[in-house]
């Protein structure tokens, strides 16, 4: 799922304060699961910058809400009157929701409360780590699903490199070394001979360096 | 002897079966090259070649490939260090060209430290290719006349291809396979991370040689002489890879300090001399880091000079 952080306070109050209405908008799917974009930490948001506007005696009438999801249109169906009225939106979704909200509302500003920062899972209760980088070129079946392209600090294809150390990346103690796990689970699965196997250049161009990527399904 | 593939000096040493010794100069953080001219001239006459360092450690200098240009332009054989962290596969073609337009014999394919650990931590990394893929791509361009697109190139580069082994690295399980990986993909010669624990350099040979790896690739040990035994401390705390033990620690600091450096400089010749004996060692590669004037004396004395000449 998509990973958010809250930006600092100060950051997000700079962005809305010459406002005289705004709308905290959360979205209730992949950034509410790291409890930092679901239409809770909005309300929570809400309060904070009322209390901020008060302490500095700005004037600035601040409502909050949200939906499911900031990233489809039927969504904002239930919405559409409170955010057509707004002066300006602070949204708490992800990169795409609130891109998604300021093509909408052409001429509202629309303020990204998060900084998105990556596709991950939870591996533990209130811990987030990166997976993938949607580069859009799956090579998991050849790296015993462990993927070097998120994982490994230099994206190495035929790693480990020369800083691998005790399982752990040459950045960071605290970084696992993605081809220690890639040769351990290639070990555990009795392939530890694939290791062998020079993994080709890649082609960027399904990534990000091809420009901005889409897919249309045929039958819609 | 085996057929001689380019102008590369290394390559007719190792070729002719000679011990082969390289070394390495670091650029400066300036437009002076007079800096890295002075220190290639400090060891012209007692190493084969001379490595320029790209950016090590991510700190921002002099481009390996100009430096190259003025070390040949001196008359010297240098080696051109190329990382693929700070260009991508148009740019790391491009600079093979213009090195080898210069006549710039040899390239060793890196990937290179992290950026974190540079001046410019908060910069973009390439890694458009990895090492073992620009190993590929110089071997393709040099020995197929072709671009990775597949374009043909008029005038290939004649270009010695090496790369780096830390016999030290994790998951020590795979080093002599990841340098089976190196020689499958074209590397021609190695220059190893810094060897100090010399067990266990001799243990990851005896891996290579069961292998046969030594006949197919030549393999230069890496040598890095301690000034001090603050050194000694710092490189096994802190440098990612590298395998100092107790025990050379324990003789630097057994010494009193000024003469620490020159009990360092004992270490680094006994190495040699114990690692000349062992099968699979093709020569030696001494990083002496900014304290190139002491290669001389290393080479000396590990029996190493005079280098022989090739035509």
């Amino acid at each position: 799922m998509i990973v958010g952080e809250q930006k600092p306070f100060d950051e997000i109050w700079d962005m809305v304060k010459g406002h005289k209405q705004l709308t905290v908008f959360g979205c209730n799917t992949c950034v509410s699961v790291c409890h930092q974009g679901g239409n809770k930490e909005a309300e929570i948001l809400a309060s904070l910058l009322r209390m901020r506007a008060s302490q500095e005696d700005v004037e600035i009438e601040i409502s909050d809400g949200g939906i499911e999801r900031q990233c489809e249109h039927p969504f904002f169906d239930k919405v559409q009157e409170t955010l057509r009225k707004s002066e300006a939106i602070l949204s708490l979704a992800c990169g795409i929701g609130v891109q998604f909200t300021a093509q909408k509302y052409m001429s509202t500003p629309v303020y990204p409360a998060l900084n998105t920062t990556f596709l991950g899972d939870v591996p533990a209760e209130g811990f987030f780590t990166e997976k993938c980088q949607a580069c859009g070129d799956c090579i998991l079946g050849i790296t015993g699903g462990v993927c070097p392209v998120s994982r490994c600090c230099k994206r190495l294809f035929n790693g480990p490199c020369g800083g691998s150390s005790d399982g752990k990346c040459e950045i960071s103690k605290d970084v696992d070394c993605a081809w220690q796990l890639v040769v351990d689970r290639l070990e555990a699965l009795g392939k530890l001979d694939d290791y062998e196997k020079i993994t080709p250049i890649k082609d960027w161009s399904k990534d990000r360096a091809g420009g901005p990527r889409s897919f249309k399904l045929e039958d819609f | 002897m085996k057929e001689i593939r380019t102008n590369s000096r290394l390559e007719k040493i190792l070729k002719n079966g000679h011990i082969a010794v390289t070394s390495e100069c670091g650029p400066p953080r300036s437009s002076d090259a007079a800096v890295v001219v002075e220190k290639g001239h400090l060891i012209k006459d007692h190493v084969d070649c001379i490595n320029i360092t790209d950016n090590q450690t991510s700190v921002t200098r002099l481009c390996s490939l100009a430096s190259c240009i003025h070390l040949k332009n001196e008359g010297l054989e240098p080696a051109l260090q190329m990382v693929v962290r700070d260009r991508n596969r148009i740019a790391l073609q491009s600079d093979i060209l213009g090195a080898a337009s210069f006549g710039i014999n040899s390239v060793l394919c890196l990937s290179g430290d992290h950026q974190s650990f540079g001046d410019n931590p908060s910069s973009q990394n390439v890694f458009d290719l990895d090492s073992m893929q620009l190993i590929q791509t110089v071997r393709h361009m040099r020995d197929e006349g072709k671009f990775l697109n597949g374009d043909e190139i008029k005038v290939p580069p004649k270009i010695f291809v090496g790369a780096a082994a830390n016999p030290f690295a994790d998951p020590f399980k795979i080093r002599v396979p990841r340098l089976a990986k190196k020689v499958a993909a074209g590397a021609e010669f190695i220059q190893t991370q810094c060897v100090y624990n010399l067990d266990k350099f001799e243990e990851w040979m005896k891996g290579v040689v069961d292998r046969g790896l030594h006949e197919k690739v030549y393999i230069l040990a890496g040598i890095t002489p301690m000034r001090s035994v603050g050194m000694a401390k710092y490189m096994a705390r802190a440098v990612p890879g590298m395998d100092v033990p107790q025990e050379i620690i324990d003789r630097l600091s057994g010494v009193p300090k000024e003469k620490q450096a020159a009990e360092g400089i004992t270490i680094a010749v006994e190495a040699i001399e114990r690692l000349k004996e062992c099968t699979g060692v093709s020569g030696f590669h001494i990083m002496a880091i900014e304290w190139e004037e002491k290669v001389p004396e290393i080479v000396e004395r590990a029996g190493l000079y005079p280098r022989p000449a090739v035509d």
